[in-house]
């Protein structure tokens, strides 16, 4: 019965940190940057270099993507400046700086692309080996990306 | 007082090196360049062969395969503790992420209390049949929400014949057994906190070793609800820390007490704390310490059993 009653503790002591986690959740208004929003983590911006450093970030993601065996050829028409410039102020927006993100929301950015769950995680994966080129801490990779998960409900055409 | 085969530093050295041996091996090979999940995120492979921790099942399913796609893993796995072992070896099939099938096979070195009982030698082996069904959620990816993953799972155990059959049935307890679980998992994605809770219902022993029930003694032999938690803490993109807690049934200290044992089968609930490595996409190290409580206390002077965990998964 003690036994018991720890689990049932240490369950209601993960319950309530998953609690006290959704109410740092407060969300900002659905952008084309992102239907589904979360107030960034504070610092974010700055951890990323500010716009400088995400438009480096994405420079060097956008020819990794376009160099991966497994999602590469989705961009062989794509005009990676742009793309760069684009996503530049995506995150940037999303990551709580001054840019202000002027492309296509996610659905119709993705709507004539073949886009699979596979796809989406390798994305996920080419982005942080970027972050990690760049020398962004963990942690900080995870808030970024905490921002960018639930896109996949965009993004992913093919289910 | 007799040492036992599974207590014996030698023995314990080569299943190790048996272990590390078949790790090198396994990370030798290329990493996979193919789709998947995310490191990791496809949990590691439990004593009872279903994708979760190393105690506990996880809401997620097992194989590196997502939507679409159909994938395999394959594990083995050691714990050594004070006077027993249990090595486990398994596989198991992921379809779109949404169906996970398992089997496992769990030989467990009774030591020093087999040596009591006059079965020197003596080892329990048990068959574990799993399917999973994930029914809702994303444990990864809904990181706007709370909305767990959530699946519920049935396991069927059959532990075999063995010089222990006539002590199991003399105690009311059956040879074979079906466990059903319902597990919520997820991944607090920017505080790199993962947290799995599964409520099992099961009347097992030892989570089967020990057989399924016992009524001797007139204790009633139905199912129990035992609750599991797991909550993992990611360092790194390959390299996780955590805890697990399983509730486990303690029916076969009544049946003792009514065979005049005292407390002598009293059984206690499990833990560990772990640390997970994923070298590569393929492959996942764990080690643990584990606290099994007691088991058939009374041939091992009470003792808890608590010792070392390890176990290598390769995953496509």
């Amino acid at each position: 019965m003690k036994h018991l009653l720890l689990a049932t503790t240490l369950t209601a002591v993960a319950m309530f940190s998953g609690h006290a986690i959704a109410q740092s959740i407060s969300k900002p208004a659905p952008s084309p940057a992102s239907a589904y929003p979360l107030a960034p983590a504070a610092g974010l911006y700055q951890a990323f270099g500010e716009e400088t450093g995400i438009r480096l970030l994405m420079n060097d993601f956008v020819q990794r993507l376009r160099a991966d065996a497994r999602i590469g050829d989705q961009f062989k028409e794509t005009n990676l400046d742009n793309l760069a410039k684009s996503l530049t102020d995506q995150l940037c927006q999303l990551a709580g700086g001054p840019c202000v993100y002027q492309g296509p929301d996610m659905k119709a950015a993705h709507a004539n692309m073949d886009v699979t769950r596979s796809h989406f995680n390798a994305l996920v994966e080419v982005l942080q080996h970027s972050m990690d080129a760049r020398g962004i801490p963990f942690q900080r990779q995870n808030q970024m990306l905490a921002l960018l998960a639930p896109m996949h409900r965009d993004v992913v055409t093919t289910r | 007082m007799p040492m036992t085969l599974l207590s014996s530093p030698r023995q314990r050295t080569s299943a190790l090196t048996l272990i590390a041996a078949a790790t090198t091996l396994l990370a030798a090979l290329p990493a996979h360049a193919d789709t998947g999940k995310l490191l990791l995120t496809g949990g590691v492979s439990t004593v009872e062969g279903a994708a979760g921790g190393g105690l506990s099942p996880w809401a997620v399913i097992g194989s590196q395969a997502t939507e679409g796609e159909i994938g395999a893993s394959a594990f083995v796995s050691r714990a050594v503790t004070r006077d027993y072992g249990l090595s486990v070896v398994g596989a198991a099939v992921g379809l779109q992420d949404r169906v996970e099938l398992s089997v496992a096979r769990q030989d467990f070195n009774t030591g020093i209390t087999g040596t009591l009982l006059g079965l020197p030698g003596l080892h329990l082996r048990q068959n574990i049949f799993g399917a999973k069904l994930r029914l809702a959620g994303d444990a990864v990816l809904d990181s706007d929400t709370l909305m767990p993953q959530i699946a519920v799972g049935v396991q069927h155990k059959r532990l075999q014949s063995s010089g222990l059959d006539n002590t199991l049935a003399a105690l009311g307890a059956q040879r074979n057994g079906t466990d059903l679980y319902l597990s919520a998992t997820k991944l607090f994605l920017a505080q790199g906190l993962l947290v799995n809770g599964t409520l099992r219902a099961t009347n097992a022993n030892q989570n089967g070793l020990l057989g399924f029930g016992a009524t001797l003694g007139g204790s009633e032999n139905g199912y129990r609800l035992q609750p599991e938690l797991s909550v993992a803490w990611l360092l790194r993109k390959d390299l996780a820390i955590g805890f697990e807690y399983r509730a486990m049934p303690n029916r076969l200290q009544a049946a003792g007490q009514a065979a005049g044992l005292g407390n002598g089968l009293a059984a206690d609930d499990w833990k560990d704390l772990f640390i997970a490595w994923a070298p590569n996409k393929n492959l996942s190290l764990v080690l643990a310490y584990v606290d099994l409580g007691r088991i058939v206390p009374a041939t091992t002077n009470q003792r808890k059993q608590t010792g070392t965990y390890l176990s290598a998964q390769l995953s496509f």
